[in-house]
């Protein structure tokens, strides 16, 4: 039974990544990967991590591939327009490493790296994976756990800097594209900051905090 | 102990103190420092003569020995003094006569922008002229040598904005370094064959290793080379063009340095290795035949030149043919007899032309002085006192170490270079008489301006030409056959030389030495006469010989163009090679070495650059390739 | 259950995948796409480890990568934005401004 949802989704996820980057509208492409996400997620489910699954279709789902989108519809792109010589032989180099890299891999794997027989799974703890996973968090990952809010403290200055643009009087006629890109950098932070196993409503204490 | 060092480590003191103090020190400052330092040296050096005279004669040496300079496996140099006989008289010539020439300088140097400088470079060529005579080793004593080559070259280019002077100062430079080539050249047979650069090792091992013909050759070779670097240093034939040359330096500078010390180093050398050359007969020969040449060489170019410096230049060439000649016949301390008594009537010369230049307001040419016997009477009578000695005639310094010279070319057998030295004496006596009428006697042929201005010099020039004067008068006694049983001063010599080739000559009967006396006295006479004939009585004999033998006298006038005949055979294929290495080597091979490495890193990093494309697909397919290589590597080697 | 090399091996092809999306296409914004796409190949093999050595650390760091993902995404996009401004345009090689 498993094997076989296995396979399913796994042909999902090569079928659409392989179709992200094949088609040719940016706009399908974004779709298809939200689809190649959300068949990730049910291989998470499947292998017993809920809460990574749940948080792959919040957070990439929802949030990152939702930024892509505001992006692509305010830059207002077309199709793409592929061409040239250079870049014809750059695509086929590319291909090429591709399937040298996928190649490498299955022969490396061929080679029966001594991967150990599967370790028997202990029995949930109470909470759940979600709970086992919290209680990993506040203990032994609880440094990284505090940095991680740095980081995304930065992220967020840094995208407002980025997109400020300069600093003078000419700002007015960019002034609008500014507080276009704000909001936009606003909500991944706010959902990202949920992950850290508390409800949303705590999320602007939690960015305050960190 | 004995503190020799303390002796050349004075001046170089004063140069140290100088150079610190600047211009703080002032004229005055500057001068009591410089004199003082050489005051003192000479007292010191006085007190260890005194010291050395105390000690029994066949023990008179005294040997200081500050440290090890370096050692290279067995052989070791160090920093040594030693103080014999020899070096005595070296040593109080060096410090007195300098001491009066720096007293000297202060006056006649009193106007000189540049008066620290000078007395900088005058102490400095004191410290190495001391080290020169007092160190008891071949290597110590190079350094000296090379010492006085180098501060010749900065006092004679002391003026160095004038274009002469500058020359004048490469000229001694590059002349003296040929002739130190050939002293180093001797050192190194010295060294390989001899074993040893100390003086008391290898003069008392030279007989022994030096025996048979192997060695004489070698000795022979080594002779002769170490005699290359005294024909440069003392300009004999062929390396004494420098020194006509080098009179465009302060009068005092070749006061000191071409009449008293740095000439006579190549007869102190030759004295202090005489165990060598007495090992290696064609040496002497040599020497002593090439002193005769320049001595007469020179006396014929000195009789036709007008500037007064240059007279004495060529008189100086001349004398110290004299000396070589004496080394060369055996007569070692005859040489070092004349080369102390020359020191003083010598520097006298100089240093009494300093002060009629000084009083003419710096005119130099013989045939516009004259008549100033009356305005300068001191400087008249000392330096008719010098030109008396020179011409040697009694009782005077330069009669009494010529005679020995004359006496013991004869009685060792060397006749023709007896006459040589004979021929010489009238020659000198004549030109030295031409100079002295010229400048002192006749009418005056200065300008009507200049006459205005003569004036006697100040007491800091006087004092040393009276000084000068004196010694000059009385030297020479301390020579004389018949004070205190004869020869003293060859007896205080005696213990360094062991005359052994002319030991006993003093046995000969009284009449032949009389005769012998009487001989050069009636040369010298002889060229006296002539020369007040020529240009006092008659001076109208002078001028139409002078029309005669125009061809001569322009040979003379010119020096024999020899500065001419080394310029096209020596100086231009030099320079020729010099621009063809500069043209091929320099420019083609090492430029093109250089600049063909600066070429290829373009050239490779104008290639590299080509990955730079500023795309990033482009490094993010670099990227990949890394990845795949990387994984590439792990499959081979798991 | 599922064996470990299948897993890794879905990884390794997504990961590939992601590989030649960015150095096949020309728009910008496609080759971030590609890079989460990689991104998540990571974080696959990392819960498949965890599930296979029993262990939660592989879901922690999936955890981890999730974030940085999310924190890159947002700058990666301001610069996009902003290289867009001045360029007028999204296309890789048509902006050389790493040259030199």
């Amino acid at each position: 039974m498993i094997p076989l949802l296995f396979a399913a989704f796994a042909a999902v996820l090569v079928a659409s990544s392989l179709l992200v980057i094949l088609h040719r509208n940016p706009v399908t492409s974004a779709l298809f990967l939200v689809l190649a996400f959300c068949s990730l997620a049910a291989l998470y489910l499947l292998l017993g991590a809920e809460f990574v699954g749940m948080v792959q279709v919040i957070v990439y789902a929802g949030a990152i591939m939702v930024l892509f989108l505001f992006v692509i519809m305010y830059l207002n792109l077309g199709h793409d327009v592929e061409g040239g010589v250079q870049t014809t032989l750059r695509r086929g180099l590319g291909w090429v490493v591709g399937a040298v890299l996928v190649a490498e891999g299955a022969m490396l794997l061929a080679r029966g790296m001594a991967l150990g027989p599967e370790t028997p799974q202990s029995p949930p703890p109470p909470g759940g994976n979600t709970g086992a996973i919290g209680l990993l968090l506040y203990s032994r990952y609880l440094f990284p756990f505090e940095i991680t809010s740095l980081v995304l403290l930065v992220a967020m200055v840094g995208a407002i800097v980025i997109t400020r643009g300069r600093t003078t009087p000419a700002g007015p006629a960019r002034a609008a594209a500014p507080r276009a890109a704000a909001p936009r950098a606003a909500p991944p932070a706010t959902p990202a900051a949920g992950p850290p196993g508390t409800e949303p409503a705590g999320a602007p204490a939690e960015e305050v905090h960190a | 102990m004995t503190g020799l060092w303390i002796i050349p480590a004075l001046p170089l003191a004063a140069v140290a103190l100088l150079l610190l103090l600047g211009d703080r020190a002032g004229r005055r400052g500057t001068a009591w420092i410089a004199c003082g330092s050489v005051g003192l040296a000479f007292a010191f050096a006085l007190r260890a003569v005194i010291q050395l005279a105390m000690l029994p004669p066949d023990q008179r040496a005294l040997v200081d020995t500050i440290g090890t300079w370096f050692r290279v496996g067995d052989f070791s140099a160090d920093i040594s003094f030693l103080l014999d006989p020899l070096s005595a008289v070296m040593v109080l010539v060096v410090s007195g006569v300098g001491f009066l020439i720096h007293v000297y300088s202060t006056g006649y140097m009193a106007h000189e922008p540049s008066f620290r400088r000078f007395f900088l470079y005058l102490n400095l060529f004191t410290f190495a002229m001391l080290t020169l005579v007092l160190a008891d080793n071949f290597l110590l004593m190079f350094v000296g040598w090379e010492g006085v080559g180098l501060c010749s070259y900065l006092l004679i280019g002391f003026w160095y904005q004038r274009p002469a002077a500058a020359e004048a100062g490469k000229k001694a430079f590059v002349v003296n370094r040929i002739g130190d080539f050939g002293f180093l050249l001797g050192l190194f047979v010295l060294f390989t064959a001899g074993g040893s650069l100390d003086y008391q090792h290898l003069f008392a091992a030279a007989p022994q290793r030096f025996a048979g013909a192997a060695g004489t050759a070698l000795v022979t070779v080594a002779t002769l080379l170490l005699f290359v670097g005294a024909t440069g240093k003392s300009a004999q034939i062929p390396l004494y063009v420098w020194l006509p040359d080098a009179m465009e330096g302060p009068t005092p500078v070749s006061a000191l340095i071409h009449a008293a010390t740095m000439v006579t180093a190549g007869v102190y050398m030759v004295a202090r290795c005489h165990v060598l050359y007495q090992l290696a007969p064609v040496s002497l020969e040599v020497v002593a035949v090439i002193g005769a040449a320049t001595a007469l060489f020179a006396a014929t170019i000195g009789i036709a030149q007008n500037d007064i410096k240059r007279v004495l230049a060529y008189s100086t060439v001349s004398q110290l043919g004299y000396m070589f000649m004496a080394c060369g016949v055996g007569a070692f301390s005859a040489g070092i007899f004349h080369l102390m008594t020359h020191a003083f009537f010598k520097a006298l010369l100089f240093l009494g032309a300093g002060s009629v230049i000084h009083a003419l307001s710096d005119e130099q040419d013989l045939r516009r002085m004259g008549g100033l016997a009356r305005p300068l009477p001191w400087t008249h009578a000392t330096m008719l006192i010098a030109t008396v000695a020179i011409a040697g005639v009694p009782p005077f310094a330069g009669f009494f170490s010529k005679d020995e010279i004359l006496s013991r070319s004869y009685l060792s057998g060397h006749h023709r270079i007896w006459l040589a030295e004979l021929l010489g004496s009238i020659l000198t006596a004549f030109y030295m008489f031409r100079l002295y009428i010229l400048c002192f006697r006749g009418r005056p042929r200065m300008s009507h301006e200049v006459a205005h201005h003569v004036h006697e010099s100040p007491p800091s020039m006087i004092v040393p030409l009276v000084v000068l004067a004196a010694l000059t008068t009385v030297g020479g006694w301390i020579g004389m056959p018949l004070i205190e049983g004869g020869h003293p001063f060859e007896r205080w010599l005696a213990p360094v030389f062991e005359n052994a080739a002319v030991a006993g000559l003093h046995q000969e009967s009284p009449a032949t030495e009389w005769a012998l006396i009487a001989i050069s006295v009636a040369a010298a006479l002889l060229g006296i006469g002539l020369a007040f004939r020529a240009y006092l009585r008659r001076p109208e004999v002078a001028t139409a010989l002078a029309e005669r033998f125009a061809g001569l006298k322009n040979l003379l006038v010119h020096k024999y163009w020899i500065d001419e005949i080394y310029g096209v055979v020596f100086v231009r294929p030099f320079y020729a090679i010099a621009g063809w290495f500069w043209r091929f080597w320099d420019e083609v091979v090492v430029d093109g070495t250089v600049n063909g490495v600066a070429t290829v890193v373009e050239g490779a990093s104008a290639v590299l650059r080509l990955f730079q494309t500023g795309f990033v697909g482009t490094y993010a397919l670099f990227f990949a390739l890394g990845v795949a290589a990387l994984l590439l590597h792990f499959l081979r080697h798991p | 259950m599922i064996p470990l090399s299948w897993l890794l091996l879905l990884s390794a092809v997504v990961f590939a995948i992601g590989v030649v999306g960015v150095l096949v296409r020309r728009n910008a914004l496609v080759i971030f796409m590609s890079v989460e796409l990689m991104l998540n190949a990571a974080n696959l093999a990392f819960v498949a480890f965890a599930r296979h050595l029993n262990s939660l650390d592989g879901q922690i760091v999936v955890f981890f990568v999730m974030t940085v993902a999310a924190a890159e995404v947002a700058v990666g996009l301001a610069i996009i934005v902003n290289l867009f401004r001045l360029r007028e345009t999204v296309f890789v090689d048509e902006v050389n401004l790493l040259k030199g």
